[in-house]
């Protein structure tokens, strides 16, 4: 997920026009919490906008989204459960 | 949910009593309780047995979508409930003796999500998806369709009856799973909605029961068993276990189920049911297994057992049901009670 941001709503003037016309958010922002999950994705909760390298919102269809740290995902930069198929391990 | 056609004495009567056409309810409910003794007493094995499966199939259905025909009041009519109760009571003690479940971990929600990833990471035996994917002729994946169908367009409704039984982190947990399930506010996105539609584009009928007379009794059990769990907060670590392992075994089984579509040529409209859950499970898997079961263990340590005895009971059910479609099909046989019904 090298080139991609994840952008706190209230930290971020581009997020927050971003934040106008998306269905999935209330008007109230919560805060934005990762969880690392062991041996899995980066899972990312709360009000925020995923942007690629070119600022543009990346497509996102929920509110809670799984982000790749095992690099094999074929829907990248989201989980695919590909974690468990290669073993990937966060802990060394 | 239309009518289902009756599989045996058991199940034709309790239809035709709801139905309202016996002469005397009271005269039948007697008949009706003692024909369930004697089917559960002479069964040489529920989870196959087509008349029990179905008459309790239908005795939940009147918790959900009711049956055509049958009076609401009936959900709540204690003879029924006794009869159910009988029937329950069998199905249970027989999906105990089936699943072994695994050493208990510690109370904790890492320990109780590491488990629970451990145990659906075994091999459960013979795999569906990778023959989907690979090797099965469109007749098959319109067959694995309507084994599906009975759930999947009701997708979530069992799990959802536990809700007002958890608290806190668990509860939120479950809520935030099921709104996704449900499409968050936008019905074309409800998971049965796109199952519908998938099925739609097949020529396939998408009415919830539609295909209920198709499915073999394994099939109803696996769906039986979710409500047995679902409906009794006795079992509220049960239906959580099973819900962690039902996502933690969907991700990679759904890219599979789509690549076999895409095999056959179908579109986007037809494999996004599929696509849309490679992401969305790899979501659920995460909070079902940490914040949902994990949650649960931590607030009453007492469910951890029935936590895993959930997760692993899904496990052996759905794996009998996979056993019974692949063994099917490997014989050259329909996997469906009638091999036209799908067509």
């Amino acid at each position: 997920m090298g080139v991609d941001r994840v952008a706190d709503q209230q930290d971020t003037e581009g997020a927050q026009e971003a934040r106008a016309g998306h269905p999935l958010n209330s008007g109230s922002a919560a805060p934005v919490s990762v969880v690392a999950c062991p041996d899995g994705p980066l899972l990312v909760r709360g009000d925020f906008t995923l942007l690629g390298a070119d600022g543009e919102e990346l497509p996102r269809t929920r509110r809670t989204v799984a982000l790749c740290r095992c690099g094999a995902s074929v829907l990248k930069p989201y989980c695919d459960g590909s974690h468990k198929l290669i073993g990937f391990r966060s802990e060394p | 949910m239309k009518q289902p056609s009756p599989r045996g004495e058991l199940s034709a009567l309790l239809l035709s009593v709801i139905a309202g056409s016996v002469a005397s309810a009271q005269d039948a409910l007697p008949r009706l309780d003692a024909l369930t003794g004697e089917s559960i007493s002479r069964t040489p094995d529920i989870l196959h047995d087509d008349d029990l499966q179905l008459a309790l199939f239908c005795l939940y259905e009147l918790h959900y979508s009711g049956v055509d025909g049958a009076g609401d009041d009936w959900e709540w009519d204690p003879d029924l409930l006794r009869i159910r109760h009988r029937i329950e009571a069998a199905f249970e003690q027989r999906v105990r003796d089936e699943t072994v479940v695994p050493a208990l971990p510690e109370p904790t929600s890492e320990a109780v999500c590491a488990e629970l990833f451990r145990l659906t990471g075994e091999d459960g035996g013979p795999s569906m998806s990778r023959f989907v994917a690979k090797s099965a002729t469109d007749d098959q994946l319109r067959e694995f369709l309507v084994h599906k169908s009975v759930n999947q367009l009701r997708e979530a409704d069992p799990h959802t009856f536990a809700i007002p039984r958890l608290s806190g982190r668990s509860k939120a947990a479950m809520v935030e799973i099921q709104a996704d399930e449900y499409g968050n506010g936008l019905p074309a996105r409800m998971h049965s909605a796109l199952y519908a539609r998938t099925m739609r584009e097949l020529g396939m009928d998408d009415a919830y029961g539609g295909y209920l007379d198709a499915v073999p009794a394994i099939t109803l059990a696996v769906n039986n068993l979710m409500s047995l769990f679902g409906l009794h907060r006795r079992l509220r670590g049960a239906i959580v276990g099973h819900l962690a392992a039902y996502e933690m075994t969907s991700s990679q089984p759904n890219r599979l189920y789509s690549r076999g579509f895409k095999r056959h040529g179908y579109g986007p409209d037809v494999t996004e049911y599929f696509d849309e859950h490679v992401e969305a499970d790899a979501v659920h898997e995460q909070i079902a297994g940490r914040d949902m079961a994990g949650g649960l263990v931590e607030s009453d340590p007492r469910l951890l057992e029935d936590v895993l005895f959930g997760a692993a009971a899904g496990l052996a059910i759905d794996t009998l049901m996979t056993v019974h479609i692949m063994e099917s099909w490997e014989a050259g046989r329909s996997s469906l009670r009638a091999s036209d019904v799908a067509a």
